[in-house]
Protein backbone atom coordinates (compact mmCIF):
# COMPACT_ATOMS: atom_id res chain seq x y z
CA UNK A 1 0.00 0.00 0.00
CA UNK A 2 1.95 2.88 -1.64
CA UNK A 3 0.37 6.65 0.18
CA UNK A 4 -0.54 7.45 -3.02
CA UNK A 5 -3.26 4.59 -2.83
CA UNK A 6 -4.15 5.34 0.13
CA UNK A 7 -4.20 8.88 -0.65
CA UNK A 8 -6.50 7.90 -3.60
CA UNK A 9 -8.71 5.42 -1.17
CA UNK A 10 -9.06 8.45 1.24
CA UNK A 11 -10.01 10.74 -1.65
CA UNK A 12 -12.70 8.63 -3.32
CA UNK A 13 -14.78 7.67 -0.45
CA UNK A 14 -15.12 11.33 0.21
CA UNK A 15 -15.93 11.83 -3.34
CA UNK A 16 -18.76 9.28 -3.23
CA UNK A 17 -19.45 10.35 -0.05
CA UNK A 18 -20.17 13.59 -0.93
CA UNK A 19 -22.08 12.24 -3.95
CA UNK A 20 -24.54 10.53 -1.88
CA UNK A 21 -25.00 13.80 0.39
CA UNK A 22 -26.13 15.39 -2.46
CA UNK A 23 -28.64 12.68 -3.81
CA UNK A 24 -30.08 12.30 -0.09
CA UNK A 25 -30.45 15.40 1.71
CA UNK A 26 -33.78 17.39 1.68
CA UNK A 27 -32.00 20.46 1.16
CA UNK A 28 -31.10 21.94 -2.00
CA UNK A 29 -28.56 24.34 -0.37
CA UNK A 30 -26.67 21.16 1.66
CA UNK A 31 -27.02 19.37 -1.92
CA UNK A 32 -25.43 22.67 -3.81
CA UNK A 33 -23.13 22.53 -0.80
CA UNK A 34 -21.86 18.98 -1.17
CA UNK A 35 -21.30 18.98 -4.71
CA UNK A 36 -18.78 21.50 -4.28
CA UNK A 37 -16.93 19.49 -2.18
CA UNK A 38 -17.39 16.55 -4.34
CA UNK A 39 -16.08 19.00 -7.43
CA UNK A 40 -13.00 19.94 -5.25
CA UNK A 41 -11.99 16.35 -4.23
CA UNK A 42 -12.11 15.41 -8.17
CA UNK A 43 -9.65 18.84 -9.04
CA UNK A 44 -6.69 17.16 -6.36
CA UNK A 45 -7.49 13.83 -9.02
CA UNK A 46 -6.70 15.89 -11.61
CA UNK A 47 -3.56 17.01 -9.80
CA UNK A 48 -2.61 13.48 -9.32
CA UNK A 49 -3.17 12.37 -12.70
CA UNK A 50 -1.03 15.60 -13.89
CA UNK A 51 -2.99 17.93 -15.16
CA UNK A 52 -2.56 20.94 -13.13
CA UNK A 53 -4.29 23.51 -15.31
CA UNK A 54 -7.63 21.50 -15.36
CA UNK A 55 -7.65 20.80 -12.04
CA UNK A 56 -7.41 25.12 -11.22
CA UNK A 57 -9.90 25.45 -14.00
CA UNK A 58 -12.28 23.04 -12.15
CA UNK A 59 -11.68 25.14 -8.77
CA UNK A 60 -12.86 28.28 -10.78
CA UNK A 61 -14.94 27.19 -12.75
CA UNK A 62 -16.80 24.22 -12.06
CA UNK A 63 -17.14 24.79 -7.87
CA UNK A 64 -16.53 28.57 -8.69
CA UNK A 65 -19.00 29.85 -11.43
CA UNK A 66 -21.35 26.99 -11.76
CA UNK A 67 -21.86 26.46 -8.42
CA UNK A 68 -22.77 30.15 -7.61
CA UNK A 69 -25.52 30.23 -10.32
CA UNK A 70 -27.15 27.14 -8.69
CA UNK A 71 -26.85 28.68 -5.38
CA UNK A 72 -27.66 32.04 -6.36
CA UNK A 73 -31.08 30.47 -8.20
CA UNK A 74 -31.97 27.65 -5.09
CA UNK A 75 -31.69 31.20 -2.99
CA UNK A 76 -33.76 33.64 -5.57
CA UNK A 77 -37.06 31.14 -5.74
CA UNK A 78 -36.92 30.24 -2.21
CA UNK A 79 -36.92 26.43 -3.33
CA UNK A 80 -34.97 24.64 -1.09
CA UNK A 81 -37.33 22.26 0.09
CA UNK A 82 -40.13 20.32 -2.30
CA UNK A 83 -43.22 21.25 -0.48
CA UNK A 84 -45.17 17.83 -0.98
CA UNK A 85 -43.54 14.17 -2.09
CA UNK A 86 -44.47 13.10 -5.41
CA UNK A 87 -46.90 10.41 -5.81
CA UNK A 88 -46.41 9.28 -9.02
CA UNK A 89 -44.25 6.38 -10.36
CA UNK A 90 -44.08 4.48 -6.78
CA UNK A 91 -41.75 1.73 -8.54
CA UNK A 92 -39.18 4.12 -9.80
CA UNK A 93 -37.23 4.56 -7.00
CA UNK A 94 -36.41 0.66 -6.47
CA UNK A 95 -35.50 -0.07 -9.54
CA UNK A 96 -33.45 2.97 -10.26
CA UNK A 97 -31.58 1.60 -6.76
CA UNK A 98 -31.68 -2.08 -8.08
CA UNK A 99 -30.66 -1.23 -11.73
CA UNK A 100 -27.52 1.39 -10.46
CA UNK A 101 -26.13 -1.56 -8.39
CA UNK A 102 -26.18 -3.74 -11.54
CA UNK A 103 -24.21 -1.45 -13.57
CA UNK A 104 -21.76 -0.37 -10.88
CA UNK A 105 -21.64 -4.45 -10.65
CA UNK A 106 -21.02 -4.91 -13.90
CA UNK A 107 -18.27 -1.92 -14.56
CA UNK A 108 -16.23 -3.39 -11.72
CA UNK A 109 -16.40 -7.28 -13.13
CA UNK A 110 -15.47 -5.98 -16.45
CA UNK A 111 -12.53 -3.97 -15.14
CA UNK A 112 -11.23 -6.90 -13.05
CA UNK A 113 -11.36 -9.27 -15.91
CA UNK A 114 -10.11 -6.91 -18.37
CA UNK A 115 -6.94 -7.74 -18.97
CA UNK A 116 -4.06 -6.05 -17.47
CA UNK A 117 -3.69 -2.48 -18.96
CA UNK A 118 -0.21 -1.44 -19.52
CA UNK A 119 0.77 0.66 -16.50
CA UNK A 120 0.88 4.70 -16.82
CA UNK A 121 4.57 5.96 -18.18
CA UNK A 122 6.73 5.82 -15.66
CA UNK A 123 8.76 9.09 -17.38
CA UNK A 124 5.31 10.53 -16.07
CA UNK A 125 6.02 10.02 -12.72
CA UNK A 126 8.16 12.27 -11.85
CA UNK A 127 9.49 15.62 -13.43
CA UNK A 128 7.65 15.28 -16.90
CA UNK A 129 4.23 14.76 -15.42
CA UNK A 130 4.03 18.21 -13.87
CA UNK A 131 4.89 19.69 -16.75
CA UNK A 132 2.44 17.36 -19.15
CA UNK A 133 -0.45 19.16 -18.17
CA UNK A 134 1.16 22.76 -17.38
CA UNK A 135 -0.45 25.73 -18.38
CA UNK A 136 1.88 26.47 -21.69
CA UNK A 137 1.74 22.38 -23.35
CA UNK A 138 -2.28 22.83 -22.59
CA UNK A 139 -2.21 26.73 -24.41
CA UNK A 140 -0.07 25.46 -27.37
CA UNK A 141 -2.23 22.35 -28.06
CA UNK A 142 -5.73 23.93 -27.88
CA UNK A 143 -4.60 27.19 -29.69
CA UNK A 144 -3.09 25.28 -32.83
CA UNK A 145 -4.77 21.92 -32.91
CA UNK A 146 -8.14 22.80 -31.53
CA UNK A 147 -8.52 26.08 -32.63
CA UNK A 148 -11.24 26.04 -34.70
CA UNK A 149 -13.52 23.93 -31.81
CA UNK A 150 -12.20 26.44 -29.53
CA UNK A 151 -13.79 29.35 -31.67
CA UNK A 152 -16.96 27.59 -31.54
CA UNK A 153 -17.30 27.55 -27.63
CA UNK A 154 -17.59 31.54 -28.12
CA UNK A 155 -20.32 31.06 -29.95
CA UNK A 156 -21.82 28.35 -27.94
CA UNK A 157 -21.32 30.63 -25.01
CA UNK A 158 -22.78 33.58 -26.85
CA UNK A 159 -26.15 31.66 -27.88
CA UNK A 160 -26.57 30.08 -24.24
CA UNK A 161 -26.28 34.04 -23.36
CA UNK A 162 -29.11 34.93 -25.54
CA UNK A 163 -31.02 32.40 -24.83
CA UNK A 164 -30.89 32.43 -20.63
CA UNK A 165 -31.46 36.47 -21.64
CA UNK A 166 -34.46 35.77 -23.57
CA UNK A 167 -35.90 33.14 -21.50
CA UNK A 168 -36.11 35.53 -18.32
CA UNK A 169 -37.20 38.42 -20.00
CA UNK A 170 -40.26 40.04 -18.67
CA UNK A 171 -43.01 39.60 -21.24
CA UNK A 172 -45.51 42.18 -20.18
CA UNK A 173 -42.70 45.19 -20.58
CA UNK A 174 -42.42 46.40 -24.09
CA UNK B 1 6.99 6.06 -6.65
CA UNK B 2 4.42 3.92 -8.19
CA UNK B 3 1.29 6.22 -10.29
CA UNK B 4 -2.28 4.68 -9.43
CA UNK B 5 -3.53 2.10 -12.31
CA UNK B 6 -5.81 4.30 -14.54
CA UNK B 7 -8.44 1.34 -13.79
CA UNK B 8 -9.17 2.28 -10.53
CA UNK B 9 -10.46 5.67 -11.78
CA UNK B 10 -12.37 4.24 -14.17
CA UNK B 11 -14.11 2.38 -11.43
CA UNK B 12 -15.05 5.69 -9.35
CA UNK B 13 -16.05 7.59 -12.57
CA UNK B 14 -18.17 4.69 -12.79
CA UNK B 15 -19.74 5.17 -9.49
CA UNK B 16 -19.66 8.71 -9.34
CA UNK B 17 -22.29 8.24 -12.68
CA UNK B 18 -24.20 5.70 -11.02
CA UNK B 19 -25.13 8.36 -8.62
CA UNK B 20 -25.39 10.62 -10.41
CA UNK B 21 -28.42 9.02 -12.92
CA UNK B 22 -29.70 7.74 -9.71
CA UNK B 23 -29.97 11.36 -8.58
CA UNK B 24 -32.10 12.13 -11.62
CA UNK B 25 -34.39 9.09 -12.08
CA UNK B 26 -34.95 9.57 -7.99
CA UNK B 27 -35.13 13.13 -7.41
CA UNK B 28 -38.47 15.54 -8.09
CA UNK B 29 -36.42 18.66 -7.50
CA UNK B 30 -35.70 20.40 -10.95
CA UNK B 31 -32.51 21.78 -9.83
CA UNK B 32 -31.01 18.91 -7.77
CA UNK B 33 -31.80 17.05 -11.30
CA UNK B 34 -29.60 19.55 -12.69
CA UNK B 35 -26.87 19.17 -10.13
CA UNK B 36 -26.70 15.60 -10.77
CA UNK B 37 -26.31 16.03 -14.39
CA UNK B 38 -23.45 18.29 -13.32
CA UNK B 39 -22.09 14.94 -11.71
CA UNK B 40 -22.14 13.00 -14.47
CA UNK B 41 -20.40 15.19 -16.47
CA UNK B 42 -17.66 15.48 -13.93
CA UNK B 43 -17.20 12.15 -13.62
CA UNK B 44 -17.07 12.04 -17.72
CA UNK B 45 -13.86 14.55 -17.24
CA UNK B 46 -12.49 11.97 -14.84
CA UNK B 47 -12.13 9.62 -17.39
CA UNK B 48 -10.89 12.09 -19.80
CA UNK B 49 -8.06 13.01 -17.58
CA UNK B 50 -7.03 9.44 -16.56
CA UNK B 51 -6.79 8.04 -20.18
CA UNK B 52 -4.67 11.47 -21.25
CA UNK B 53 -2.51 10.38 -18.47
CA UNK B 54 -2.69 6.94 -19.78
CA UNK B 55 -1.73 7.49 -23.35
CA UNK B 56 0.15 10.97 -22.63
CA UNK B 57 -1.99 12.64 -24.84
CA UNK B 58 -3.29 16.31 -24.31
CA UNK B 59 -6.52 15.82 -26.23
CA UNK B 60 -7.73 14.24 -23.44
CA UNK B 61 -7.67 17.33 -21.34
CA UNK B 62 -8.40 19.59 -23.96
CA UNK B 63 -11.61 18.00 -24.39
CA UNK B 64 -12.60 18.55 -20.33
CA UNK B 65 -12.44 21.92 -21.36
CA UNK B 66 -15.37 21.51 -24.00
CA UNK B 67 -17.04 19.56 -21.54
CA UNK B 68 -16.71 22.37 -19.09
CA UNK B 69 -17.95 24.74 -21.76
CA UNK B 70 -21.05 22.53 -23.03
CA UNK B 71 -21.76 22.73 -18.77
CA UNK B 72 -21.86 26.10 -18.69
CA UNK B 73 -23.64 26.73 -21.06
CA UNK B 74 -25.94 24.21 -20.36
CA UNK B 75 -26.20 25.50 -16.55
CA UNK B 76 -27.19 29.03 -17.83
CA UNK B 77 -30.13 28.06 -20.02
CA UNK B 78 -31.28 25.13 -17.50
CA UNK B 79 -31.35 27.49 -14.64
CA UNK B 80 -33.23 30.09 -16.73
CA UNK B 81 -35.85 27.58 -17.73
CA UNK B 82 -36.17 26.90 -14.33
CA UNK B 83 -36.62 30.24 -13.08
CA UNK B 84 -39.43 30.73 -15.88
CA UNK B 85 -41.32 27.55 -14.81
CA UNK B 86 -41.15 28.46 -11.17
CA UNK B 87 -42.47 32.18 -12.41
CA UNK B 88 -45.93 30.53 -14.22
CA UNK B 89 -45.99 26.89 -11.87
CA UNK B 90 -44.38 28.41 -8.77
CA UNK B 91 -43.29 24.87 -8.26
CA UNK B 92 -40.00 23.40 -9.27
CA UNK B 93 -41.34 19.84 -8.87
CA UNK B 94 -40.92 17.67 -12.43
CA UNK B 95 -43.91 16.07 -11.21
CA UNK B 96 -45.99 18.78 -11.33
CA UNK B 97 -44.79 19.68 -14.97
CA UNK B 98 -46.45 17.46 -17.02
CA UNK B 99 -48.69 19.48 -19.22
CA UNK B 100 -47.39 20.28 -22.13
CA UNK B 101 -50.39 23.36 -22.79
CA UNK B 102 -49.16 26.30 -21.06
Amino acid sequence: MTPELILFFLLAAVAIGAALGMLFSRNAIHSALYLVLNFAVVAVFFLLLGAPFIAMVQVTVYAGAIMVLFLFVIMLLGAEILRQPSKVLPWQRPLTLVLGVLFVGAVLALLSLAPRAPEAPVALADDALRKFGGPLNVGQVLFSRYLLPFELTSLLLLVAMIGAVVLVRDEKKP
Amino acid sequence: MNPIPTSYFVALSAILFTLGVTGVLVRRNAIIIFMSVELMLNSANLVFVAFARQFVELSGQIFVFFVMTVAAAEVAVGLALIVAIFRTKQSINVDEINQLKG
